[in-house]
């Protein structure tokens, strides 16, 4: 590669850098942006201040965001859970069992998640109330697992069918025990494909709205992102554009930790089983 | 959502059957199948398709849930009201021009994002990939306010930077009407997606053999020529899955329209809409008939897709 090529590259590698980081870097800096300092119409504040941090985390909105946050780990952590352990068995009969509601399964995953949120959430909001779980962590798990199985189901299928199974045959050949074959050779080649759908259910879920605004209506099981699109509403303080920010950069900290350690396993699990053979 | 098509091997070999039905084996096989399958099957079907049947049912009666006593059967009558009404309309056209506008920009950005990614250099491959994946993993939500108070006319800082332009200056108030909300309302869909459907393209890209970019150079065809030619007819399959999941994820836009507007100036969508009926106006029969309306429209956008394309989501797989 010549050297004027080179140099295209890293100047195209460099936009693209800007174009994915550019509207996190303003959410950034406009929550280190004090009160005077919001409506100054610059990228960067003219001194940088923690006080929107203390509004959410110890201050006049913690009362409003520290639930949501409690709400949204817990729930996405539990419906990511669920669904992986649901997936994990309904992958593994997929990859290696023959029956013939193989297709109707991923058929009907395929149909769960082109299936339109909102349209569950008119029937599920009066049925919560009827039955007593609107504004519970319950009656969030269980939507959520709508979103999250279906793609779970076909990522760990997708990696399940890479496993070369053989080798659990091979180890029982060798003297081992069916348990020893499972755990010592199934196990550690199934856990990176398991992991990997795990953390995209898991952004799946945390990235829900609809649900979360629609199911709750207190601090009682509201999630982030539906307590932050509230925010604006309700004038808990008198301007929350900076509260906001400081809380939009909040919740996206655990995202971005994730895709930084992760990002290779991450880009194979969204492609595994689309469009690679 | 996430784009998936069938993984290899889903397909039902055909099973040696002993001739007088099927062996105790595979009669094994089939119930353990269902019994490992069943527990993520049934539960997928209930959270869906029984809301969608309750839904259905609420949308013949006319039912507020303030007032449960007059709670009426009234047939068709929802539909009807719907459809007469230009609110409905509206949104339709509201969603098909954000879904259009949006799938195109993501396809071609995309394309682009995933064609440097491919020949990127060594060095810059791994940052590049964590950079893209941030847009993906980043809640919409705040992908939404970030992008508002980007143009918001007394926060953002986009009317100062543009001032240069013409007609605009500082008090240009880009979610004070119709096509300039849509118009920050897109940017913001488009920048959070972009990143899925690229790298969606990217691993499609990596199926066309270099063989035949190879013998095109030789035969002289130029940079374009290939693009056109061979790259892109050897990827079809790819690019049709990412547009099919694209339009169906962006006709379902709610999120960004909720943060950004709320609905003002006739921006709503079909799922605002419907949101707005069942949660705010708690017009649970009129609600549940937009909600069966719009999981119609879906179903239309994939069967015609799917049809209209000749999509075999198997063919995508790399194996047509």
């Amino acid at each position: 590669m010549s050297r004027r090529e080179k140099t295209w590259w890293w100047i195209a590698g460099v936009v693209i850098l800007l174009y994915c980081l550019f509207p996190i870097a303003w959410i950034v800096s406009l929550s280190f942006k004090s009160p005077a300092d919001i409506a100054n119409q610059q990228f960067l504040p003219s001194t940088a201040t923690t006080e929107n941090y203390s509004t959410i985390l110890t201050g006049s909105a913690s009362d409003l965001f520290l639930p949501a946050l409690r709400n949204s780990f817990g729930i996405c952590l539990i419906a990511t859970f669920i669904s992986c352990i649901l997936s994990m068995f309904a992958a593994y009969a997929i990859a290696r069992l023959d029956f013939p509601g193989k297709r109707l399964i991923l058929s009907a995953a395929l149909a769960v998640a082109i299936f339109p949120v909102i349209s569950i959430v008119t029937p599920l909001f009066n049925l919560w109330r009827q039955i007593g779980l609107y504004d519970t962590w319950l009656g969030l798990i269980i939507p959520y697992l709508s979103l999250t199985l279906p793609l779970s189901i076909w990522t760990m299928s997708a990696f399940f069918r890479e496993i070369p199974w053989e080798m659990e045959q091979a180890a029982q050949v060798d003297g081992a025990t069916t348990w020893q074959a499972f755990r010592k050779v199934i196990v550690p080649l199934a856990t990176p494909g398991v992991f990997t759908t795990a953390i995209i259910a898991f952004f799946i879920a945390w990235n829900d709205f609809a649900y979360g605004i629609s199911l709750t209506s207190t601090s009682a099981a509201r999630p982030v992102p539906a307590a932050l699109g509230l925010f604006s509403g309700a004038s808990q303080f008198e301007d929350p554009t900076g509260a906001i920010a400081a809380a939009a950069v909040v919740v996206t900290i655990p995202v971005v930790v994730l895709v930084l350690l992760f990002q290779r396993r991450i880009v194979a699990g969204l492609t595994n089983g689309a469009v690679k053979g | 959502v996430t784009t998936t098509t069938l993984p290899p091997g889903s397909r039902t070999e055909p099973v040696s059957t002993p001739p007088g039905g099927i062996s105790d084996r595979s009669r094994a096989e089939r119930k353990l199948g269902w019994m490992l399958a069943g527990p993520a099957f049934v539960v997928m079907m209930l959270v869906t398709a029984y809301p969608i049947l309750q839904a259905v049912y609420y949308s013949l009666f006319n039912y507020r849930l303030t007032d449960p006593e007059n709670k009426s059967f009234v047939g068709l009558g929802n539909y009807w009201v719907i459809l007469t009404d230009s609110l409905w309309w509206q949104a339709v056209l509201v969603t098909v021009f954000i879904t259009i506008v949006t799938v195109v920009v993501e396809l071609v950005l995309g394309f682009a994002l995933a064609l440097v990614m491919s020949k990127a250099l060594q060095a810059l491959r791994p940052i590049l990939r964590a950079a893209i994946l941030i847009p993906y993993a980043v809640i919409t939500v705040v992908s939404a306010f970030s992008w508002q108070f980007a143009f918001s006319i007394t926060t953002g800082f986009v009317n100062s930077w543009l001032s240069w332009l013409p007609g605009i200056g500082a008090d240009t108030d880009w979610f004070g009407g119709k096509w300039s909300s849509l118009l920050v309302i897109c940017l913001s869909e488009i920048w959070k997606t972009t990143p899925f459907i690229s790298l969606l393209l990217l691993a499609g890209l990596a199926q066309v053999p270099d063989v035949l970019q190879e013998a095109a150079q030789v035969d002289g065809a130029t940079w374009w020529q290939r693009l056109f030619r061979v790259t892109i007819p050897n990827m079809k399959a790819a690019i049709m899955v990412a547009l099919l999941f694209r339009s169906l994820d962006a006709f379902r836009i709610f999120d960004s329209i909720f943060v950004m507007t709320a609905g003002a100036n006739g921006t709503e969508s079909v799922s605002f809409l419907a949101y707005r009926e069942t949660i705010s106006r708690v017009e649970i029969g009129m609600g549940s008939a937009v909600s069966v309306l719009l999981f119609l429209c879906v179903v239309l956008i994939a069967f015609g897709f799917i049809k209209g394309f000749k999509i075999d989501l198997a063919q995508a797989r790399g194996e047509g």
